[in-house]
């Protein structure tokens, strides 16, 4: 059979089952093209959002497993009382109002040769671009005990926001005065970097407040804090000495229960939260596109695009990052309008942008009014091609304050509407 | 109130010019200023359409743009981050976000 009549049978069968109308596919001749993007987080939802805003008429479908969005950035807050997960909850209806068509459901499969996702409930969506933003998912076979502890709901990790942080929120108030709070961080690259500092410190926060006996305990797998350093030592020394301790080269071995096992001593804790060790999402790995460390999704810089499976666009925690790129939200948003951009462009068949650049800038609460940032620009090297910061731009805070602290929340607001609308 | 509209109009249009010839080699993408702006856009909001505390860029005069981002360069004007953002873009690429931003409706 020829490949020409095989990609037409595959279609066909593709839109047998799918909710795709002929209306659809009519329409389609005047539009550039179809583009699904597979994940609503700031990488896959700011995507959906650009490739309407810039695109014109391109048919763009996102799928996302949840019924609305729900933000890691801020949900550190929720956890230490400060907010709640309505503040940090939103919904996909502006999306839909802009043309995006929403797709709740599961992908289950990709046929890349064929140009169609499949979902759980068999459905098909033929696309002529693919984007991914499948986020993180948890290696639970480096530390024995852990994935039992978590689907028993003795422990949490709180690293994707929503019920988890609920659940983390009812431990921590159950908690009694004088308990001890561990917190787990895997050796790096894991999403957001500084996050599990501004939890420990959002946690002695609360404790500080309500139940002064207790202890928070940083157990990390890495030699040193791996964002926003000297800041956190500061908080540390300065907001919560006497409540908060800081362990380095802490690597959480095995657990049991709420018990951290690591290399030299056993840690008992009352709540125990472990942020496991991390990979792209398994979406990513199912189909092949995990080609750095066995672990990230290897990309071409410009567009986006897997290295390894051409019309496959991958955005956010789920990349290889660049030489000091941090997994964050924010940087998820910036390089989802590269790939929106380079989408476009390429169903025009125009040349895309040769000299993109993203930027990243991340606030972290030190305590409940207070806050750090860290800042980075990235411009792409063609001769290296990769993104490389600018000798001299970028930086830190020079002390925490509460004017970050309102920066934050402004920060997050706009945030979230550049992602959502 | 005319006088302070055909500025704002006269300006952008003046620094385009000047970027068209200097700035050719960068600018082989048309969409690039579009696609540069962007990058202020997820704490400036959509199109320079800001929210809260945030500053909103859409329809400030590109003049007064390249001379705030001038002055985080050198230090010379009070910031939290935008000192250290400001030095991580070109000038070529300023002037583009600058032209890009005074040509997006004001906000309201």
């Amino acid at each position: 059979m020829d490949p020409g009549r095989r990609h037409l049978l595959r279609t066909g069968a593709a839109l047998a089952g799918s909710v795709l109308t002929s209306g659809a596919s009519r329409s389609s001749e005047l539009s550039p093209g179809r583009v699904v993007v597979v994940g609503g987080g700031f990488g896959g939802a700011t995507a959906a959002r650009y490739l309407r805003l810039w695109g014109g008429h391109i048919h763009v479908t996102l799928v996302e497993r949840n019924t609305g969005f729900t933000s890691c950035p801020m949900s550190n807050l929720v956890l230490g009382g400060y907010s709640r997960m309505g503040d940090i909850t939103r919904t996909y209806d502006s999306l839909s109002a802009l043309g995006v068509k929403l797709v709740q459901g599961e992908v289950i499969a990709i046929d890349a040769s064929g140009r169609s996702v499949r979902l759980a409930d068999g459905t098909a969506l033929p696309y002529d671009r693919l984007i991914l933003s499948p986020g993180i998912d948890f290696i639970y076979d480096l530390v024995p005990g852990l994935l039992p502890a978590l689907a028993g709901g003795q422990i949490v990790h709180a690293w994707n926001a929503g019920a988890q942080t609920l659940a983390l929120r009812r431990q921590l108030e159950a908690m009694p005065d004088g308990g001890i709070f561990a917190i787990t961080i895997p050796k790096a690259p894991y999403r957001c970097p500084p996050g599990p500092y501004e939890r420990a410190c959002l946690v002695a926060s609360y404790f500080r407040q309500t139940k002064p006996k207790s202890k928070v305990l940083v157990l990390d797998a890495n030699p040193e804090i791996q964002s926003k350093k000297a800041l956190f030592e500061r908080a540390f020394a300065q907001y919560h000495a006497g409540i908060l301790e800081y362990w380095p080269n802490a690597e959480l071995k095995e657990v049991e229960g709420n018990l951290a096992r690591l290399e030299f001593e056993d840690v008992k804790a009352d709540v125990l939260n472990v942020v496991p060790p991390q990979r792209a999402g398994d979406l990513a790995r199912k189909a092949g596109l995990v080609t750095v460390n066995q672990r990230w999704v290897g990309v071409h810089w410009l567009t986006m695009d897997s290295t390894v499976a051409p019309g496959i666009h991958v955005l956010g925690d789920a990349t290889f990052s660049a030489p000091q790129m941090p997994k964050s939200a924010h940087m998820a948003n910036q390089q989802a309008k590269v790939a929106a951009a380079a989408v476009i462009q390429l169903l025009k068949g125009e040349p895309v942008n040769a000299t993109p650049v993203v930027m990243n800038t991340c606030y972290s609460f030190i305590t409940p009014q207070d806050a750090i940032h860290i800042a980075s620009v990235h411009q792409y090297d063609a001769s290296e091609r990769t993104y490389k910061t600018v000798p001299g731009s970028g930086g830190v805070s020079a002390a925490a304050n509460p004017m970050e602290g309102r920066y934050a929340h402004a920060w997050a607001e706009n945030i979230w509407a550049d992602t959502l609308g | 109130m005319v006088a302070i509209k055909t500025l704002r109009v006269c300006i952008p249009a003046i620094l385009l010019t000047g970027a068209l010839s200097s700035f050719a080699a960068l600018a082989q993408d048309t969409h690039l200023a579009r696609n540069l702006a962007a990058t202020c856009a997820s704490c400036h909001g959509t199109n320079g359409q800001a929210r809260g505390d945030m500053k909103p860029l859409a329809g400030m005069a590109a003049q007064q743009l390249m001379e705030a981002f001038a002055e985080f360069k050198r230090g010379a004007r009070p910031a939290t981050v935008m000192h250290q953002i400001a030095k991580g873009y070109t000038e070529e690429q300023i002037g583009l976000i600058a032209g890009y931003f005074a040509a997006q409706p004001a906000q309201h």
